[in-house]
């Protein structure tokens, strides 16, 4: 068989140009990857915001004997204080769900700031900004969080404040690649002459552009957000009065929940933990791949021997 | 020589982060709300002279400034101040910790780079099989596991067949020398794999993707139309050219290692330097906690460094 190398695209009316936006979803719809990601956070998050409605017991109250076997009537067994599991779950999603959110808030405002100041403006700007992005990339975030949290103590507050600041080094890089070389195009530059402030320029020209990779980090950093929050509780650092899922696995860790054989109070936390920042990945990662041009090439494989397209994506795509 | 002054730069740079981590750290423990006295003594309710005496012995009665040159004066004796929960140099207790430490991350990483790297080129290579899907999956799998659930996890599973806790059996006495390396090995198991297996993860998606550019290269190609086997494609051709983004990437996770190294030593109670961290946590021990902190910083910052250097090494075309 020979080598079948791609056709070069005709430059004709023809064939539709997609905006990023556009090649996003293509992406998104194609691949059960992303999918699926989508799928469960919106489960998680339906499950997490009708806690009050959907929980079937109370999250204070004792209902039934210490960790309590799985049964029909709580099928995920009762914690060290004879709370219903599957009603500690749901609440527990809540605060982590509102830690991650918030924490991935704070730090896309810092980072989205820095990525377009410092892409949009370059030169000077740029060196120093990237400088202090340097900085906080090489220190290790979650020590610096555990003495944060230690000196100023546990408070949902706090943990917000100090996952949030510290994440945003990712967020500055990327977007600030991508402003890089929007600024560059002709539409930005003929914006900047008809005499646009560059405030309707980065507002209206570049973020648009840059919105998609945006999301795709934001994505990714709430994961990274709700694991450090579990590991922040683990380390007996979380918010005392309120129960996220970390604290969950924190309290039956604890209260010795293993060596009681009681498996059932420290996998489902953890377990829900994991698809939560399982489906972010999912999810993240099929955008970030979609916007990356470098993937979008062909490439060699074992099974076949000839370039072929990524899957799902035709040569009208390239 | 080649580069020299990229290599000055990237020195210049660890030796500034190492000196902004210390302001930081200087800063951070300064900066803590309440009065000094008592967070640094804990004398909830001292005579006025109590707390000058403990003022003047931790030096606070003087001005941030002195207090900041004095600061890294010790410093740079290697003086970290005084555990407060033991009262032994935190230096001394660092350093136990350290030794304990380093065996444990170091065949957990060792074995992350080592099964990261494998299915993460037959990820590549496989592209778009069973076999990619698996891998992918697994490690994305295991990349989502809060790492101390996962260790809580394999506790569950080996209980009774591997320790779970603890660096040694305290009951073997007088051990021969096999015995207390057996022993040793049975229980650096568990916490070397935790943090093995959350690590690779991580791994073989770094790896896959810096595979799936290379792959897509023309001199691949080129390799290819030669009649090379696929084998030496990988190996001498891909690989090689990949390793450039791996070697970046697996130094940058360096944090994440430490961080996954406190959580770890705190399920299996393992006595190394993740121990110490929530140990100083729990007893509000500052000393030791700014001393810990120092360090690891510093290990990440070198590391780092040592990733720069190396993809200098790896990459003739770097020149600045």
């Amino acid at each position: 068989m020979s080598v079948v190398l791609q056709e070069p695209v005709a430059l004709d009316d023809s064939v539709p140009v997609r905006s990023r936006r556009g090649i996003v979803w293509e992406t998104v719809k194609r691949r059960p990857s992303a999918a699926v990601g989508a799928g469960v956070l919106l489960l998680v998050v339906l499950g997490a915001v009708l806690a009050p409605v959907l929980a079937p017991y109370d999250l204070h109250k004792q209902v039934g004997p210490v960790f309590g076997h799985p049964s029909w009537s709580h099928p995920l067994g009762l914690d060290d204080g004879g709370i219903d599991m599957v009603t500690l779950l749901m609440w527990g999603a809540r605060i982590s769900l509102v830690v991650g959110f918030a924490a991935t808030f704070v730090s896309m405002v810092i980072g989205g700031t820095i990525g377009v100041a410092a892409g949009y403006f370059g030169g000077k700007v740029d060196t120093v900004l990237m400088r202090i992005t340097d900085y906080f990339l090489v220190i290790p975030d979650v020590p610096l969080m555990i003495i944060v949290a230690a000196i100023w103590g546990p408070s949902l507050f706090h943990i917000v404040i100090v996952i949030g600041i510290l994440l945003w080094t990712s967020t500055a890089r990327v977007i600030r690649a991508q402003v890089k070389s929007v600024r560059e195009r002709v539409y930005v530059k003929r914006a900047r002459s008809l005499g646009a402030s560059h405030t309707r320029v980065v507002f209206r020209h570049v973020l648009p552009q840059v919105a998609p990779l945006l999301i795709a980090n934001t994505v990714l950093t709430i994961a990274v957000a709700i694991f450090d929050e579990t590991a922040l509780s683990f380390l007996g650092l979380g918010d005392p009065s309120r129960i996220s899922l970390g604290k969950v696995i924190e309290n039956a860790f604890q209260r010795a929940a293993i060596s009681t054989g009681a498996w059932w109070a420290i996998v489902p936390p953890g377990a829900l933990v994991a698809v939560i920042i399982l489906g972010c990945s999912l999810l993240g990662g099929t955008i970030e791949d979609a916007l990356n041009p470098r993937l979008r090439v062909a490439h060699l494989s074992a099974r076949s021997f000839r370039l072929r397209p990524l899957v799902g994506r035709g040569p009208e795509a390239l | 020589m080649r580069g020299a002054d990229y290599i000055v730069k990237r020195v210049v740079f660890a030796l500034l982060t190492v000196f902004v981590a210390i302001t930081i750290n200087f800063a951070l423990f300064r900066l803590a709300p309440g009065s000094a006295v008592t967070n640094l003594a804990r004398v909830p309710h001292a005579t006025p002279e109590t707390r000058l005496a403990i003022k003047r012995q931790f030096g606070l009665d003087k001005s941030k400034f002195q207090q900041y040159w004095i600061y890294l004066g010790q410093l740079f004796r290697g003086n970290l101040g005084v555990s407060f929960a033991n009262s032994q140099p935190v230096a001394t207790n660092l350093r136990t910790a350290l030794i304990n430490t380093i065996p444990m991350v170091l065949i957990g990483t060792v074995f992350a780079i080592l099964l990261g790297t494998l299915t993460g080129v037959i990820a590549a290579w496989r592209r778009g099989t069973k076999a990619e899907g698996a891998s992918v999956t697994t490690a994305l799998a295991f990349y989502s596991m809060p790492t101390h659930w996962l260790g809580l996890m394999l506790v569950i599973l080996f209980a009774g067949v591997l320790p779970t806790g603890g660096m040694s059996n305290e009951f073997l006495l007088n051990p021969s020398f096999s015995t207390h390396v057996k022993d040793l090995a049975e229980h650096i198991a568990l916490p070397s794999l935790t943090l093995g297996l959350v690590l690779y993860g991580e791994y073989t998606l770094i790896v896959r993707s810096a595979m799936l550019e290379t792959l897509g290269e023309d001199y691949i190609l080129t390799a290819r139309a030669k009649g090379f086997r696929a084998g030496a494609i990988l190996r001498r051709h891909a690989l090689r050219n990949a390793m450039l983004p791996i070697a970046t990437l697996v130094a940058l996770s360096l944090g994440y290692i430490v961080a996954g190294a406190i959580l770890v030593e705190t399920v299996f109670s393992w006595p190394g330097l993740g121990r110490a961290v929530y140990d100083a946590v729990l007893q509000r021990d500052y000393p030791m906690l700014q001393g810990a902190f120092l360090l690891l910083t510093i290990s990440v910052v070198f590391f780092n460094l040592v990733a720069d250097l190396l993809y200098f090494k790896l990459d003739p075309r770097i020149t600045t």
